[in-house]
């Protein structure tokens, strides 16, 4: 038995066989082939193969989360069956008498360099669509196919990789997969929270721990406490077999929470809400049980794209999220993008800083007509539902009077032009930086919520970069300083009579619970499966007795 | 053959536009090729396709020589400007 330890992200007991995903440059230098029609053959096998899992993940794509980034797919299948990329693998094996593998990864080295010479960003980024459907091709040829084989369902595996995508978490089937370990990663990426919503269990930070040794072996991995036991003893396996029982014995005890209202012995109300990434986790966020969408993050309609995502399609996913919701509160943050999140066709610069940089709010006042083009989206959708809007990386009332200016401009427009809007939409605003905290009394006579980041503002107020191992330890939303920070904007709130909520990871930790219920908190909002367990963990809370206690130590 | 001169609206072929273009002019017999200044591209082509470094405003060609020459070059012009790739021809 082997064991290993990283930080566990996403919690869960899983089983299964390691998968690892470990794909170096293979060497084909010395391979000899007897007949050229069976190498062929075998290239015409594997395009048929790669054609039909390209396909695959188009029709899933199209199925969970929408057409256009299902097109993604539709072009990998037209770059397979490209007449240039089929001439130049077939003259390889014909004319030099290359195998099958070593005629695709020549060509695919071809057609790489031709992207990545091309000056246009756009175009260089397509070098790394050559290199998937290579990959792929090239990985049926040499019989390693387990990573993308999905026809054995019966194998439950445990993929390991260096990092894994978001996407490519979003693609891989989940019936098979049992959990995911990283060598590097971090816990607050969105493959991290892609996992939690996704209730799959996976452990980062593994490093060197990680070897391609461990391909085909059996192991027990627990997603809370980081550790992984490899070929485990009989008894290490029984005990999690019984930790795995008795969480899925806790799940069903938390389905008698469904449809309860969410209120402290002593009578506070909460609201619990759900956080969303993407149209996919939709059904994640109706099967919760909470009350609505407390943020819905809009960066996935500017990723993975070619281009600016128009009005018509913003306003059709904004459309179909606010009709799937019937009518519960939907609030959209509008995009918080920075030099960290790299799109193609939006070509931020390169920063050193990117957390302090050119992002958020700062990007959009400065793009009006990519903010505007949202907002209108937003405007014309929200006669769909209940929908708010709130605006990240605030620092200065000058912002907020700039938004509510455009804001203003905007409804003007579109009385002009006849468009139906809601009369009712709630403007808010993101209070993460301790800027927007010195100056929320003002800020909070300009807006109609509050919805603190706890993450960023932890990060701003105790000056620590959460991905910086060296002092990542210091990040502690605990810390007096940052709950100073949450007490003096829910008084000003309080005193403007609007309402906070909690949208940072913290909302779901139940360490946290009494003391934002003390400090008056209206709402919290987390990743969906959080909210049964923080719905019993509210009615086994009395403020009042707590309170004066939890104040003083603030 | 047929042959017309177009400008380029807005940018570089990107690949889902060309996809597009490449499985239209599949759909005829006839040769159908795209020139830039220096690059001649086969439109039942991606790759050749997105190898026309295009930007707005430059010129290309549009040349259509086979049987069905006819109604391949309406549709593949059509397609061109639907798909906003080059300007409407206003004469």
């Amino acid at each position: 038995m082997i064991i290993l330890k990283g930080q566990g992200i996403s919690e869960g007991v899983s089983f299964g066989t390691i998968f690892v995903n470990n794909f170096k440059e293979p060497n084909f230098e010395n391979c000899k082939i007897n007949d050229i029609n069976i190498e062929i053959e075998r290239y015409k096998q594997a395009e048929k193969f790669t054609l039909e899992y390209t396909n695959s993940l188009y029709e899933k794509m199209l199925k969970t989360v929408g057409k256009e980034e299902a097109e993604i797919f539709k072009s990998h299948e037209m770059m397979i069956r490209d007449k240039d990329f089929r001439n130049s693998i077939i003259t390889f094996i014909k004319i030099q008498s290359f195998s099958a593998e070593k005629a695709i990864l020549e060509t695919s080295k071809k057609f790489k360099k031709f992207f990545s010479d091309m000056p246009d960003p756009y175009m260089k980024a397509r070098a790394l669509d050559i290199v998937d459907i290579s990959k792929c091709m090239i990985n049926y040829l040499t019989g390693n196919t387990n990573f993308y084989n999905s026809k054995d369902k019966t194998q439950k595996k445990i993929l390991a990789s260096k990092d894994f995508t978001p996407s490519e978490i979003s693609l891989l089937s989940k019936d098979n997969l049992k959990g995911f370990l990283f060598s590097e990663g971090s816990l607050y990426s969105h493959s991290a929270i892609l996992l939690r919503v996704m209730k799959i269990p996976g452990i980062i930070c593994l490093k060197n721990q990680l070897t391609k040794e461990l391909n085909g072996k059996y192991a027990v991995f627990d997603g809370s406490t980081g550790e992984v036991y490899v070929n485990p003893e009989d008894m290490v396996l029984n005990f999690f077999k019984n930790k795995k029982l008795d969480q899925k014995k806790s799940n069903i005890f938390l389905e008698q929470f469904k449809g309860k209202e969410s209120i402290s012995i002593d009578g506070k109300k909460v609201g619990l809400f759900c956080n969303m990434n993407n149209p996919n986790e939709i059904d994640q966020v109706l099967k919760s049980d909470g009350e609505g969408i407390g943020l819905l993050r809009s960066e996935f309609i500017y990723l993975n794209r070619d281009d600016y995502p128009s009005e018509e399609t913003q306003y059709d996913i904004y459309k179909n999220i606010l009709e799937k919701m019937n009518n519960k509160e939907v609030t959209i943050r509008t995009m918080d993008i920075g030099s960290d999140k790299k799109t193609s066709y939006f070509d931020l610069p390169f920063e050193h800083n990117p957390a302090m940089g050119y992002r958020g709010i700062r990007v959009c006042l400065d793009n009006l007509k990519l903010f505007k083009t949202q907002l209108r989206a937003i405007y014309k959708a929200s006669v769909y539902g209940n929908v708010s809007i709130m605006f990240p990386m605030i620092t200065c009332i000058s912002e907020v009077k700039k938004i509510k200016k455009i804001i203003s401009d905007i409804k003007i427009e579109l009385l002009n032009e006849k468009i139906p809007f809601s009369k009712n939409i709630k403007i808010g605003v993101m209070i993460e930086t301790p800027a927007a905290v010195m100056v929320s009394d003002e800020i909070a006579k300009e807006v109609d919520f509050f919805s603190i980041g706890t993450n960023d503002l932890t990060q701003y107020t105790l000056a620590v970069d959460r991905q910086n191992s060296k002092v990542g330890d210091m990040f502690d939303t605990h810390n007096k300083a940052v709950l100073r920070m949450i007490k003096i904007a829910i008084e000003n709130a309080h005193k403007n009579n609007i309402k906070v909520c909690i949208c940072g990871e913290s909302a779901s930790d139940e360490s946290f619970l009494e003391t934002y219920l003390a400090l008056g908190v209206d709402k919290l909002s987390m990743s969906p499966p959080f909210i049964l367990k923080m719905r019993k963990k509210i009615l086994s809370t009395n403020v009042e007795k707590v309170k004066n206690k939890i104040l003083s130590n603030i | 053959m047929l042959k017309k001169l177009l400008w380029i609206s807005d940018q570089s072929m990107h690949a889902r536009p060309a996809g597009k273009l490449v499985s239209k002019a599949s759909e005829y017999k006839s040769e159908i090729s795209l020139c830039s200044e220096n690059t001649k591209a086969d439109a039942k082509g991606l790759f050749s396709l997105m190898g026309l470094i295009l930007k707005k405003g430059d010129k290309i060609s549009l040349s259509v020589n086979g049987e069905d020459e006819q109604i391949a070059f309406k549709d593949i012009y059509e397609l061109l400007v639907n798909e906003n790739l080059v300007e409407k021809d206003t004469n």
